[in-house]
């Protein structure tokens, strides 16, 4: 699955995306990000972040610009693949889990693939394992706390190997345990590569060592979190606070 | 796209005068109806139910699966909705989802709104939910059983709908019947698949998810009979001459009583010149006795159920 | 086409909801009673909505292009053209295809052309909720019309949520090599009326805490609405000077 001839695992070249309506909601945004990298997306409400996040899988398409995934540009043809190394978890979990039970959300993409039912047994009893969910197989999804909803959404895109994880948003309405629950859950995610969108620096702090700066669709801060998050000027600049 | 593509929106131009102005009598009667049970039914949750219900059926309708060749498989709805709400509601929530998809996003006719909603709503919905409770009652009572009344509902709601809306456009002589009636069933013979598909998916989903939401709710026997009073209408305008099978019947007919010469249709005729219309020609009086089956069997239903809803009230006042 | 928040800007946007709604449903009723052959009345019936048009501040050729969104529905009138006996003029594919078929065909195109074009019109002009408490004001159900509010208030919110659970579907339809991905058709089937089933869900709990809402304001089955003011002799006027339009052309035509 791992290209090794690409020093990038995602490459965004110029992206630039304006919505149906003439929206621009992207503008120009170029980045590179090496494998098993933890970067952090931070900027206000309305700037881009979510947009950035449905480009890395081709559910959205730049007007302008390329985005690679391990050194494999996003086209029609590369789409299907792609999904299946990069996986997205929504900010919402309930735009996620459309099955009854626990076990067929987190057996959708495994089954999708077109795996034999005993492999994705093995697969969704490995992923609630990874995240401490053992034993909510027979659950149904619609009755679980926000906090088990997020964690159920993760698993349902650790059973395709994915090597890259991007969320949404993942301590959103989470109570402080739960919330501190999840980043020690996403700190043991050291093998792939971890892409946040979210307005918790404090998150940020502690799970990222990079991050980047989005404002009104633009890139406007790229480094390591320490020197950004840290920066009370650049911070308040673009409507975000130190932690 | 926001709007799906369905291709049972009539638009304007296709449906004559007389099967538009037959078609919004029809519509209000029953509207009126069901705004009236509603109130019985569902007191003060009913306008924010019914609302949500009207922009969830809207947003449904863009849930779709791929079935094979690039074509896919989406929901009308109206089933799912009676059996969730009752049919009174469903009429209701689909006069609401038809009415905004004509008036916001141009699809469908304005003078054609009222059969767009009663074939789209009213038939569909009523023709699915008989066949629903009719097949969950006389069928061992388990969930496959609810499943098979629902998916068979909902396949027939589809295409009762379809055969409707076909017979409309041929009345109206804007289609032949031989070809439209072939074309347009056949067609929603395979729609049906898919809404049914989806329909029963989504009864399991919700029976394993919130079986309170699949109570058997009031009894709603007057809807049934509606529902049979619009299959014998149609089975009615089906044996008219409209329908003769012989390749150019209509044309045939036509001819009989001359009007081939003028090249216009009949249904045509009757209100352009303001002429008084061919009453005594047998080839009209066959219509106007189709569109009264409509109204007198409708009507009936609509007694039947209003004599139905009393009748439990008087028996519990009269201590025995 | 979509989320339509005009701006009040001209006669026609400020017209009563009331008379828009009424002028409207007789324009559409004047085209389609238009008798056969009597091609002069389309010219002269689209120059008078291209008027109304000018004075709405649109355009009357986008207008045209846009009530083109029907036309895919003219395949059922397309039977027509070798169904309906008559004189035959051409042939296409060996199929004969006469003068009177051709004519009913264009005029039924025709018609349903002209008539979109008035009902762009009316909603391009109003604000939906206008409209709503013009139908109000009509005497339309009290219950149907608060029905249609609540709709329209979640219609888009809805159908941000139906995107959204696409999207999250895309998302997990990953393929891997050597696998023929994709699933059983029931499967599909299956996970689609999950997808409606959880929107329905959502859906009705949503409407349970909105009654809610509504009770803690002290909703009580009523829908309070602002009415609109009494109706103005001048927008009255204004109303019936395209029926009239209309009545001439179809009295000249005839």
């Amino acid at each position: 699955m791992t290209n090794q001839t690409s020093p990038h695992i995602i490459s965004a070249q110029h992206i630039t995306f304006r919505y149906p309506d003439g929206r621009l909601a992207l503008h120009d945004i170029s980045f590179d990000i090496a494998p098993q990298e933890k970067v952090a997306i931070i900027g206000a409400n309305g700037s881009g972040k979510s947009t950035l996040l449905l480009h890395l899988n081709g559910i959205l398409r730049p007007q302008n610009g390329i985005i690679a995934i391990d050194g494999v540009p996003i086209s029609d043809k590369t789409l299907q693949h792609i999904r299946a190394w990069v996986g997205l978890v929504f900010q919402n979990p309930d735009d996620q889990l459309f099955s009854a039970y626990v076990y067929d959300d987190v057996a959708f993409a495994p089954r999708y693939l077109g795996l034999s039912e005993s492999d994705v047994k093995t697969r969704v009893i490995h992923a609630l394992k990874m995240v401490n969910m053992e034993g909510y197989s027979n659950r149904v999804s619609h009755h679980l706390s926000v906090g088990e909803k997020k964690r159920i959404a993760l698993a349902t895109i650790l059973t395709t190997n994915a090597c890259i994880l991007a969320l949404d948003e993942p301590s959103a309405g989470l109570d402080p345990r739960a919330r501190r629950d999840l980043i020690r859950l996403l700190a043991t995610f050291t093998e792939q590569t971890l892409l946040i969108c979210t307005h918790d620096i404090r998150l940020v702090a502690d799970l990222c060592t990079r991050a980047i700066i989005l404002d009104e669709g633009k890139l406007v801060a790229d480094g390591a979190t320490e020197t950004i998050v840290y920066d009370q000027s650049l911070m308040e600049q673009h409507g975000l606070e130190v932690p | 796209m926001i709007t799906p593509v369905l291709a049972m929106h009539i638009p304007d131009g296709f449906l004559s005068i007389p099967v538009s102005v037959v078609g919004w009598l029809l519509f209000i009667a029953i509207l009126v109806y069901a705004l009236r049970q509603t109130r019985k039914q569902l007191g003060e949750h009913r306008i924010p139910l019914m609302g949500i219900m009207a922009a969830f059926v809207f947003a449904a309708q863009m849930l779709n699966f791929p079935v094979a060749g690039g074509t896919s498989g989406h929901l009308l709805g109206a089933t799912l909705v009676s059996i969730f709400l009752g049919p009174w509601a469903m009429i209701v929530v689909m006069t609401c989802v038809v009415g905004v998809q004509a008036v916001l996003f141009q699809d469908g006719g304005i003078l054609a709104l009222g059969f767009n909603i009663v074939n789209m709503g009213v038939i569909s919905g009523l023709v699915g939910y008989t066949v629903y409770t009719w097949l969950t009652k006389i069928l061992p009572r388990t969930t496959v059983s609810q499943w098979v009344g629902a998916g068979i509902g909902a396949w027939l709601s589809v295409v009762v709908a379809s055969i409707a809306t076909a017979l409309q456009l041929v009345v109206s002589g804007t289609s032949a019947f031989d070809v439209v009636l072939p074309a347009m069933v056949g067609v929603h013979l395979l729609i049906g698949i898919g809404e049914a598909l989806i329909t029963v998916a989504t009864i399991a989903f919700v029976h394993q998810t919130r079986p309170d939401l699949l109570q058997a709710r009031a009894d709603n026997r007057g809807a049934r009979w509606i529902a049979v009073g619009f299959i014998i209408a149609l089975s009615l305008v089906f044996v008219s001459p409209w329908a003769n099978p012989n390749p150019d019947g209509l044309e045939r007919v036509a001819e009989d009583y001359g009007f081939i010469d003028t090249a216009q249709d009949p249904a045509y005729t009757i209100l352009p010149d303001y002429t008084v219309p061919f009453i005594e020609s047998d080839i009209f009086t066959t219509i106007v006795a189709g569109i009264i089956g409509v109204i007198v069997v409708s009507s009936l239903g609509l007694g039947v159920a209003y004599v139905a809803k009393r009748k439990p009230i008087s028996s519990d006042q009269t201590p025995v | 086409m979509l989320h339509l928040h005009p701006t009040r800007v001209s006669l026609l946007h400020r017209l009563d909801p009331r008379v828009k709604s009424v002028t409207a449903f007789a324009l559409i009723l004047g085209i389609l009673i238009t008798p056969p052959h009597t091609w002069r009345a389309y010219p002269l019936i689209w120059t008078l909505l291209a008027c109304v048009a000018v004075i709405s501040q649109l355009s009357a050729w986008k207008l045209g292009l846009q009530a083109g969104i029907a036309l895919p529905f003219t395949l059922v009138a397309m039977t027509l053209l070798f169904t309906t006996q008559g004189r035959p003029i051409m042939m296409i594919g060996g199929l004969v295809i006469p003068d009177s078929g051709l004519a009913r065909f264009l005029e039924i195109v025709i018609k349903s052309w002209l008539a979109m074009q008035v009902t762009l019109l009316l909603t391009k002009t109003t604000d939906f909720t206008d409209l709503l408490r013009g139908l109000r004001g009509l005497g339309i159900s009290e219950t149907l019309v608060a029905t249609l509010n609540v709709m329209y208030r979640y219609l888009f919110i809805l159908k941000d949520e139906s995107e959204r659970l696409i999207r999250a579907r895309a998302s997990r339809s990953g393929k891997s090599g050597g696998y023929s991905s994709g699933g059983t058709l029931l499967w599909r089937a299956k996970i689609t009326g999950g997808m409606v089933g959880n929107l329905f869900l959502r859906s009705y709990e949503r409407s349970e805490r909105i009654y809610m809402a509504m009770v803690a304001r002290g909703y009580d089955g009523r829908m309070p609405y602002t009415p609109l003011p009494p109706l103005k002799r001048r927008d009255v006027v204004l109303g019936l000077i395209p029926i009239i339009c209309m009545a001439m052309i179809q009295i000249v035509v005839r």
